[in-house]
């Protein structure tokens, strides 16, 4: 983990971007903050249309033009917000790079892949094409592609998915770019496969000191490779963490939702041998307003009247909040810090991680009776929750990335 | 076997699908693509099987063999006692209300112009079940049950998300009562959250109404926490069964050892901790699977022995033989070396490239 001393590689402040159609404008971000060191690996995690590929397109600058971006995202000093085209092409490749989820359609099917790779070098460093050929062949090896020299000659489709998935990679980071976006670089593989890939990208941060982006949604593969996580919903940044932290005391209920949400081998098992997971009730909203509440509010069991009048801020929580009384500047600084977006967080409690989830749904009920004053409106909540879900937006009309089907494979 | 232990494998008898010697091969200009290749699997009543497997590995190609979607090439195929291997789609025809499939798209798999009341009354017109008012009502009660409000009846699959599209063709899946049901990769297409509400639908469901299931995934955690049995597949041959909790606590095969230790649990200090075991090569082709043990080209423990003889899935003595693996270096007490590397079990060749990082 990196100091909060450094200049961040990439800092994003209070992004916002809004998609205008003729029918209706959507905000698939709102207002969303960042920073990530050199060695880094923030992980952005969310579930599909809460504008976490948004995020990092409009980062690389390859929104459409139907898109406005606001705010400001600075990598390495350099701003990049309203900087144009030609700007953008020298730092793209060269500084930040990107990788895909489906590594087919994002390579070229009728070159060969060193040439794909060379191209690059070639593009911001000005070398012949015999020496591009040469580092490409370093590059496909660095990445762990075995006879490296024999398969430069190879096209894309003669490789399978997860060697397809390497030579992304050593496109991505031919320049040694500061920052590399991965966006969900293994949910189209296997999990042998992915585990491959993990461990090239792991070495990436330690060898070359890369700070990597990587959107998911697999808590799994977050805990195995982030040092820090952040989590959107409905395109706002609602908790941010050490990733320890986020998993062992989420302090956010819709992060403690996700969590609870994924079935974890060997946790299962409450009483006649077959657990629950946890639901989150409702439907992701709408991101036709940016209304001046807590988004999640709808679907939250903790929610009362505040956090259906003002918008929470993600800001720094005090290490042991145990009153529950919302925010508090942390000692800690930088990327230590832990910060969530709601006016009732989560309190911290230590052993958390241990109980089985069904324990944990009784505590919830209890912690909602006891521990706050406003237990009487957080019942409504609840009802309201339930309305909600019944009031049923068409998902599938509100997202932005993929208007077509709300599954989460899309956002290639 | 006793009364007490639970069966590992229902008699033949008492099976809603015994699936037997199953081979699928698929010819076309380029070879025969051996897909599925002599799988035996049986699933009682009431029970939850989980068919594991990486992409290619066949675990598809049996769910639909299992349902007579496809025509196996050989082997045999029984459902609830009665052979289906050889029948025609007529004669099919009246018996598929005893099995159905849940597929993984939803979007594909609804019809789009139809409303989600007559998708899911469906199976009930065809066979001949309920009509008029009694369809009506039915349908109103299988919306309820899988979580869906009633107006929702005249609604297209376009106007509803992910997961309810998804609760929608489990609904009509059980329209008509079946004991078997074949989910292939129910909820893969869905989101985290989507996801928890859809297995534990399929818990509730299954608890209450006690069909087999056959739950095809490539989502071990998901298996995990719905199946009560689960087998491993790869390059169309089992490699391993066993009961869910024993497979995931003491893994025989070496490649289930290493698709559990791939898969990365939300955990960080416990998935940080773990080895990994990174296996070589890739994925054989099914045109030319090789010879004896089809893992042997990635197994970091083969010996010569797996390069020429095929391992046969055989019962463990261990754990009142509920248990079948397919590994020439398993013992028959249940002794199986360890992939990783770490304290491989005495006598077990060490292992030769294991990269255990």
């Amino acid at each position: 983990m990196t100091t909060s001393t450094a200049p961040p590689a990439l800092s994003v402040r209070d992004l916002s971007v809004v998609f205008r159609t003729p029918t209706r404008v959507v905000h698939a971000v709102d207002g969303l903050s960042y920073d990530i060191a050199a060695g880094e690996v923030l992980a952005v995690v969310g579930e599909s249309g809460c504008g976490k590929s948004v995020t990092s397109t409009a980062v690389m600058g390859l929104l459409p033009p139907t898109a406005s971006v606001g705010g400001s995202i600075r990598l390495g000093g350099r701003e990049l917000v309203g900087a144009d085209e030609r700007e953008l092409r020298d730092v793209r490749g060269r500084e930040i790079a990107m990788i895909f989820q489906e590594p087919m359609t994002s390579l070229n099917p009728v070159l060969t892949i060193g040439r794909q790779v060379g191209e690059v070098l070639r593009r911001h460093q000005g070398i012949g094409r015999r020496e591009a050929r040469e580092r490409a062949v370093d590059l496909l090896d660095l990445v762990g592609i075995p006879a490296p020299a024999q398969r430069a000659r190879d096209y894309p489709h003669q490789l399978s998915g997860g060697m397809r998935q390497r030579v992304m990679i050593a496109i991505a980071i031919a320049c040694d770019p500061a920052v590399l976006i991965a966006d969900e670089p293994t949910t189209a593989l296997d999990v042998t496969v992915q585990a491959g890939i993990l461990e090239v990208l792991q070495s990436l941060r330690e060898r070359l000191g890369t700070a990597i982006v990587l959107i998911t949604h697999d808590l799994g593969v977050v805990a195995d490779i982030a040092d820090r996580v952040l989590v959107m919903y409905a395109g706002r940044g609602v908790e941010q963490a050490p990733v320890g932290e986020l998993f062992d005391a989420p302090r956010h209920p819709y992060t403690r939702g996700l969590l609870g949400a994924v079935p974890v081998p060997g946790r299962r098992r409450a009483e006649d041998g077959r657990g629950r997971l946890q639901e989150i009730p409702g439907l992701v909203p709408s991101l036709t307003e940016q209304p001046d509440r807590c988004t999640f509010q709808p679907r939250c069991s903790y929610a009362d009247a505040r956090c259906g009048e003002r918008r929470p801020a993600l800001r720094a929580l005090r290490e042991r909040d145990e009153r529950n009384e919302g925010y508090e500047e942390g000692e800690r600084s930088g990327t230590e810090r832990h910060e969530a977006a709601c006016w009732h967080p989560v309190p911290v409690r230590p052993v958390l991680s241990e109980h089985p989830e069904g324990a944990e749904r009784s505590d919830d009920a209890e912690c909602s009776g006891t521990e706050r004053s406003e237990g009487a409106e957080c019942s409504e909540g609840a009802e309201c929750s339930a309305e909600c879900s019944g009031a049923e937006p068409s998902e599938s009309a509100e997202h932005p990335e993929h208007p077509e089907r709300p599954g989460q494979e899309a956002a290639s | 076997m006793t009364a007490a232990v639970a069966p590992a494998q229902p008699s033949r008898d008492d099976a809603v699908l015994d699936i037997s010697g199953l081979v699928r091969h698929f010819t076309g200009p380029a070879g025969t693509v051996r897909a599925v290749d002599g799988v035996s699997l049986s699933i009682g009543r009431g029970e939850i099987v989980g068919l594991v497997g990486e992409s290619g590995s066949g675990k598809s190609t049996v769910g639909r063999c299992a349902v007579r979607l496809d025509r196996p090439t050989a082997g045999q195929v029984t459902i609830n006692g009665r052979d289906v291997t050889r029948l025609s789609k007529r004669a099919l025809r009246p018996l598929r209300k005893d099995f159905h499939l849940v597929f993984q798209d939803p979007s594909s798999s609804l019809d789009p112009r139809m409303t989600v009341g007559a998708i899911v009354g469906q199976p009930l017109r065809l066979h001949r079940l309920a009509s008029g008012d009694a369809l009506r009502d039915r349908v109103a009660a299988l919306l309820a049950q899988v979580g869906l409000r009633p107006e929702l009846a005249r609604r297209r699959p376009h106007e509803l998300s992910g997961g309810q599209r998804q609760r929608v063709s489990i609904a009509r899946a059980l329209s008509v009562d079946p004991q078997l049901l074949v989910a292939d990769e129910p909820t893969s297409a869905l989101d985290v959250s989507v996801q928890a509400s859809v297995l534990n639908l399929l818990a509730d469901l299954q608890r209450e109404r006690r069909f087999g299931c056959l739950f095809i995934t490539h989502d071990l955690a998901a298996v995990e926490y719905l199946a009560d049995r689960i087998a491993v597949m790869y390059l169309g041959q089992l490699v391993e069964q066993a009961p869910a909790a024993e497979l995931f606590a003491d893994p025989k095969h070496p490649y289930t050892q290493a698709l559990l230790s791939a898969a990365p649990v939300p955990d960080p200090a416990a998935q940080r901790s773990r080895a990994r075991i990174v296996l070589s090569g890739e994925l054989p082709s099914p045109l030319d699977p090789p010879s004896g043990c089809r893992f042997h080209t990635r197994c970091p423990l083969a010996v010569d022995r797996c390069r020429t003889e095929p391992p046969a899935l055989r019962w463990l003595a261990e754990g009142g033989g509920r248990r079948q693996v397919s590994c020439h270096l398993v013992a028959d007490d249940g002794t199986a070396p360890d992939a990783s590397g770490r304290g491989a079990a005495p006598g077990a060749p060490a292992p030769e490239d294991a990269s255990a990082r």
